[in-house]
């Protein structure tokens, strides 16, 4: 493929052709800001965060929709560049909730960073606010448009990758907002609860309803595992705090890239549900009672050796599980054909 | 399946048949999804009218129970209008004669008239299906939970060698199976007739090789029974002891009440699992065992890739892991099993198991690897049967249409479909207790077409008693097109809701699948 | 010494005579919320987080300064003991700014900490805010009144220092502010910039100045290392980001531990990747000098100098 030099911030870079700024910056380890910008998604260059100064150009462009061309000189933290980046980040703020106090994507929130970075405080133009009724009436997703920068990633997720066009922008000018059509609630649209947009929400305007409050962003440990619903085998994070599971959180899955349905990303709440069998149980006149585990053991031991020993190991059936990981199914199989002597193992393939 | 799930967004025409893919494999449906978007065409071979249905161009609402006929009309038609692929049929494949012969009497009339599909609309799909560059089959248990499921795939595979969308990315025939680690269950040798790896045991060289890698002197030669045979066995007493782990029967198996009082019968039951199912609630002992979130191990997926499930947690209370349970056992069976931790169990594994053999958790750590992955250094399968099949050559298997066990009459006059819904998992064990799930799809409730309800005085929300010859279950309905009048569909998900105690056990004889599709009923409403 | 055994949250807790409440629950795993407590100098007993509920008392102890006694059944978590922890938070942030958004603290911060847990979103009253400069006047140290919530750790720490006590309560009532005497800026003051208050600071009020903008707190992994400088032997962290040592700050002081600058700063020097210039007061003003000379080590450089002719 045919590739292009281009000069940023006084270093040579080559990439192909067809490549953004944004991409060759990357590809220098040169840091730019993008809100609304993500490599899964199309590109709005709507935020305008990621500008950059290139030598010739009448304005600042969107480093994110800008091609790279041969030859071209780009800086990417000019004077130029950072007072626009700081003006950009000023009127975001201005409507925005001074509530990192509390908010649930603290530490965990792009328009945060950023302010931090370019060290810029809210308060810098006064103005209108919005005042949005915060939207809980489902049992997965929270929707707070008052912290909504309106960077649509939430829409192109949506509709580029879950392929469900759920939420789209509405109304015009300041009262624009993203929202299901007619502007109900998710709720009472066709939304399916796949969480995908809260997963690209760079701010807390989208958040997971059962991690609210329990615990901030930088105290939850993730640990990288595999769905245990359906037979596709997403990749997620377990977010995990005092040795809870707390949360689900998307990750770069091999099969699923980011998405996730609403049985994995919300349907960890079993794990800790009081339901949980913590004792071996043992069937005491007629009834289950707590036993140990050597006195649950030894019982199984006995009474499957006493019906190996007394009708043969075809006597006994074992059934294995499709919930189990591959170590225990073999473990199984083991178990049925070496120990008790029998081809007697099967599970719920069929079912 | 024969591709990967990612290959599915660059097919040019998918045939998905008794898949409600949205719902069931929400994940993968993205995939179809994309590839509709980037110009691919979608047929769905489905009596309900599902989501994916809604994405179609041709939806091909066929009646229960005639999915043979249908694939032997488009084999019909494609060899007819000679689009079949010559050379692949030549080089790649035997006994295509006598499937010719056979699909010629399947006429698009005569399979309209069994199919109820317009045979102007079997026409077309089978050009497209045929024409296109990459097509590609996506099936469920709409095709394998019948009577005929065996042959019902014989049907699919045999179209799929006909115009030879197989062996190459985007194109083959894909199974998109139910649960986490199915696969997995099934490469581990949890099956009555095959050993890790699907080596069978009834050939010596195997049994003699796992015996020696076990330690033992022999092992059983005759292949044991399906589940559905256990449970029969049980009712006879010629079962008397049972382990099961992880699943619940009676909830899950097909004539539920008589699944419950096999089991009853039983000298022994242990059950080992992370809640007091209603299968726990029949044994005798129950071990309590660690959730995925509180252990190591692997599960393989529906494109055969094996991947990590990583430890988050410590196990609730005195819960073990699964495995450590089994070695206890065995243990106290006198057969030590000491494993410290499961990727030791994984060595074992990939030493006895050829499509494992590459297979380790250091290069796990890097992602996930797609069997057969025969040698450490081997980048895994993506898609299988890439220039030869794994027997050689493809077999055309001639397949004829035949009923269902059980068609309405009139004492009970609907048929019965059963499946899944997108926010409950199986028997609900797990996502009644979410705490979320739940609490946005509350109950469950039957579908019945506006035709019947108003045949019946049904409204939407009554509650009625569904009954088939083995049992009933009280529920509410929804008055909907979803289903075609005389079909009725309810999920299994809810105990309140036990399904199966309606279910037809009737099984096809080759892979002993009940037939959970079909079943007929009555619908009585109650005050 | 005699045991007391009392019932907190309805366990049965046996510590020894003359353990405060606070230290009690601690010893049985519960938790209690502080701001003013400060182990090293407890018994303070101002800002009434830390209190609790306990059978036939007429109010709400401080639990932080209320000793546990035979018999007592106490209650961390009963709805008065919430409901007033989540007024004194209101009262609290009704006169802090809401800038978690830049402020150095955000992410290890006691009153941020407890908004979150008591889900304390707003400040529930209005009223009047201080408005005060933040001062800077210094190279060292930064401090902004107007996020100061009265605790006094900083005060107590500082007098603990043999002959400092730097800073102390200033004015009255609603004007009530920290300050060294004559409420000069802290370089105008007798500070030596050990930072003890700024290790003990709960909130963002005090703030290392060569920190600023370096990270945020879950960026910033903390790692022990010991000063050699003195017999003192104190501990400092090192402040790392992404890899590199973006900076050293005082761990907590302990008992005749000063946590000097010249300690701090000399570990900035073995330690950062790029240490900031030292300065040294000069006729009042602070001038940039040599590290040779920050760390008083001039004299000893022209000996060994001297030796080497």
């Amino acid at each position: 493929m045919e590739n292009v030099t281009l000069t940023i911030d006084g270093r040579e870079v080559t990439v192909p052709k067809g490549s953004t700024v944004l991409e060759a910056a990357q590809k220098a380890g040169i840091f730019i800001p993008t809100l609304c910008h993500d490599p899964e998604l199309s590109s709005p260059g709507a935020c305008r965060i990621c500008v950059v100064e290139i030598a010739g150009m009448r304005n600042l462009p969107a480093s994110c929709v800008t091609e790279a061309t041969s030859g071209m000189v780009v800086y990417t933290d000019s004077s130029a560049v950072i007072e626009a980046r700081k003006t950009i980040l000023e009127l975001l703020l201005a409507n925005h909730p001074e509530d990192c106090l509390t908010c649930a994507k603290n530490g965990e929130c792009r328009l945060q960073d950023y302010a931090y970075y370019y060290g810029v405080w809210a308060g810098n133009f006064a103005g209108e606010r919005h005042v949005y009724p915060v939207e809980t009436d489902n049992p997965f997703i929270v929707r707070d448009m008052n912290k909504c920068i309106m960077c649509g990633k939430c829409i192109r997720m949506c509709a580029e990758v879950q392929g469900n066009n759920i939420v789209d922008f509405a109304y015009r000018g300041f009262n624009t907002k993203v929202a299901p059509a007619m502007d109900t609630s998710l709720g009472r649209s066709d939304c399916v609860f796949c969480g995908n947009c809260v997963a690209v929400c760079p701010v807390g305007a989208l958040t997971e309803k059962a991690m609210l409050g329990k615990g901030r962003r930088w105290e939850m440990k993730k640990v990288r595992t595999t769905c245990p619903y359906c037979g596709t085998g997403c990749t997620f994070d377990l977010n995990v705090k005092d040795g809870k599971v707390v949360g689900v959180t998307s990750t770069d899955g091999e099969v699923n890239g980011r998405a996730l349905c609403v049985k994995g990303r919300f349907g960890y709440g079993f794990i800790h549900h009081p339901d949980r069998l913590k004792k071996p149980l043992i069937r005491k006149d007629g009834k289950l009672v707590e036993a140990s585990w050597s006195e649950a053991i030894k019982l199984v031991a006995e009474k499957l050796g006493a019906v190996k020993e007394k009708h043969g190991p075809d006597a006994v059936a074992v059934l294995s599980s499709a919930r189990c990981t591959n170590e225990e199914n073999y473990l199984m199989n083991k178990l049925a054909r070496a120990v008790i002597g029998t081809n007697n193992i099967d599970h719920c393939a069929r079912l | 399946m024969t591709n990967t799930i990612r290959e599915i967004a660059d097919t040019d025409f998918i045939l998905a048949a008794g898949t409600n893919t949205t719902e069931s494999h929400p994940i993968i449906s993205i995939q179809v999804k994309k590839a509709v978007r980037k110009g691919a065409v979608l047929a769905v071979i489905d009596p309900r009218k599902t989501e994916v249905a809604g994405l179609a161009k041709y939806h091909l609402r066929i009646k229960s129970g005639t999915d043979i006929a249908l694939f032997n009309g488009l084999a019909n038609v494609i060899i007819e209008e000679g689009i079949w692929n010559e050379n692949f049929v030549k080089e790649r494949t035997e006994e295509f004669e006598a499937f010719r012969e056979t699909v010629a009497r399947y006429t698009p009339e005569r399979v309209s008239e069994i199919t109820g599909v317009p045979a102007d609309v079997i026409r077309e799909v089978a050009r497209g299906y045929a024409k296109a560059k990459n097509s590609t089959i996506l099936y469920t248990m709409g095709i394998t939970q019948h009577i005929c499921g065996t042959h019902n795939v014989f049907s699919i595979a045999n179209l799929a060698m006909l115009t030879g969308h197989i062996g190459k990315p985007s194109s083959g025939v894909n199974p998109l199976r139910g649960q986490n680690n199915v696969q997995g269950a099934c490469d581990m040798g949890a099956l009555p007739n095959v050993f890790t790896g699907y080596q069978p045991v009834t050939v010596e060289e195997n049994r003699v090789r796992f015996a020696a890698a076990w330690g033992v002197k022999d092992l059983p030669a005759k292949p044991g029974l399906t589940v559905g045979e256990m449970m029969d066995g049980a009712g006879e007493g010629r079962i008397r002891g049972m382990y099961i782990m992880g699943e619940n029967p009676a909830l899950s198996d097909p004539d539920a009440n008589h699944v419950v009082h096999a089991l009853e019968k039983l000298d022994f039951l242990v059950v080992q699992d992370i809640f007091l199912t209603e299968t726990a609630q029949l044994a005798d002992v129950v071990l309590p065992a660690a959730s995925f979130a509180e252990k190591d191990g692997t599960f393989s997926n529906t494109e055969r890739r094996v991947q990590r499930v990583r430890k988050a947690v410590e196990p609730v209370g005195d819960a073990r892991a699964d495995w450590e349970i089994i070695c206890l056992v065995a243990a106290a069976m006198g057969y030590p099993m000491s494993y410290g931790s499961p990727e030791e169990i994984m060595k074992e594994i990939a030493a006895v198991t050829p499509s494992y053999c590459g297979i380790s958790y250091e290069r796990l750590e890097k992602g996930g690897l797609q069997w057969p992955c025969p040698a450490p250094g081997h980048p895994g399968t993506g898609f299988l049967h890439a220039g030869k099949f794994s027997r050689g050559l493809g077999r055309f298997h001639p397949v004829e249409h035949v009923p269902p066990d059980e068609l309405p009459d009139e004492e009970y006059p609907l048929i019965l479909n059963t499946g899944r819904r997108l926010y409950h998992y199986h028997t609900g064990t797990m996502t009644l207790r979410t705490g979320a799930l739940e609490v946005a799809y509350p109950e469950e409730y039957l579908e019945i077409n506006c035709a019947d309800a108003g045949k019946l005085g049904i409204c939407d929300g009554d509650r009625v008693k569904v009954s088939s010859r083995r049992g009933g279950v009280e529920v509410a309905v929804r008055v909907t097109e979803m289903v075609t009048p005389g079909l009725v569909f309810a999920s299994f998900h809810y105990p309140e809701v036990a399904i199966n105690r309606l279910t037809n056990p009737a099984r096809d004889p080759i892979a002993k699948i009940p037939e959970f599709k079909v079943c007929a009923v009555k619908i009585e409403k109650v005050s | 010494m005699a045991d007391v055994n009392l019932t907190i949250n309805g366990m049965a807790i046996s510590v020894p005579a003359g353990t405060s409440i606070l230290d009690a629950a601690a010893a049985a795993g519960v938790f209690i919320p502080t701001l003013c407590h400060d182990r090293e100098n407890p018994g303070f007993g101002a800002c009434r987080l830390c209190v609790v509920e306990v059978k036939g008392a007429r109010n709400l102890p401080a639990s932080c300064v209320t000793e546990a006694v035979g018999g007592m059944v106490v209650e961390t978590g009963s709805p008065a003991v919430v409901e007033a922890r989540r007024t004194i938070l209101e009262l609290l942030l009704a006169n802090h700014p809401a800038d978690c958004l830049t402020c150095e603290k955000n992410g290890d911060c006691r009153l941020q900490d407890y908004a979150y847990r008591y889900d304390v979103r707003e400040p529930g009253f209005k009223g009047e805010k201080h408005d005060y400069p933040v001062d800077d006047t210094n190279p060292y140290i930064s401090r902004d009144m107007n996020k100061c919530i009265l605790c006094g750790k900083c005060v107590r720490t500082c007098a603990a220092v043999e002959g400092r006590a730097v800073l102390d309560f200033a004015y009255r009532g609603f004007n009530t502010k920290v300050a060294p005497a004559m409420d000069v800026p802290l370089a105008e003051s007798d500070c030596v910039y050990c930072a003890r208050c700024v290790a003990v600071c709960p909130v963002g009020a005090l703030a290392y100045k060569n920190l600023a903008g370096r990270g945020r707190a879950w960026e910033i992994e903390k790692k022990p290392v010991t000063c050699t400088f003195c017999e003192a032997g104190c501990t400092f962290d090192l402040n790392i980001k992404t890899g590199r040592v973006v900076g050293v700050t005082a761990a907590a002081p302990g008992a005749g531990r000063p946590l000097c600058l010249k300690g701090r700063l000399g570990l900035e020097l073995l330690y950062t990747d790029r240490p900031a210039q030292p300065q040294l007061k000069k006729d009042g003003q602070f001038v940039e000098v040599s590290w040779a000379e920050a760390l008083g080590l001039d004299a000893v450089i022209e000996k060994i100098k001297a030796l080497e002719k």
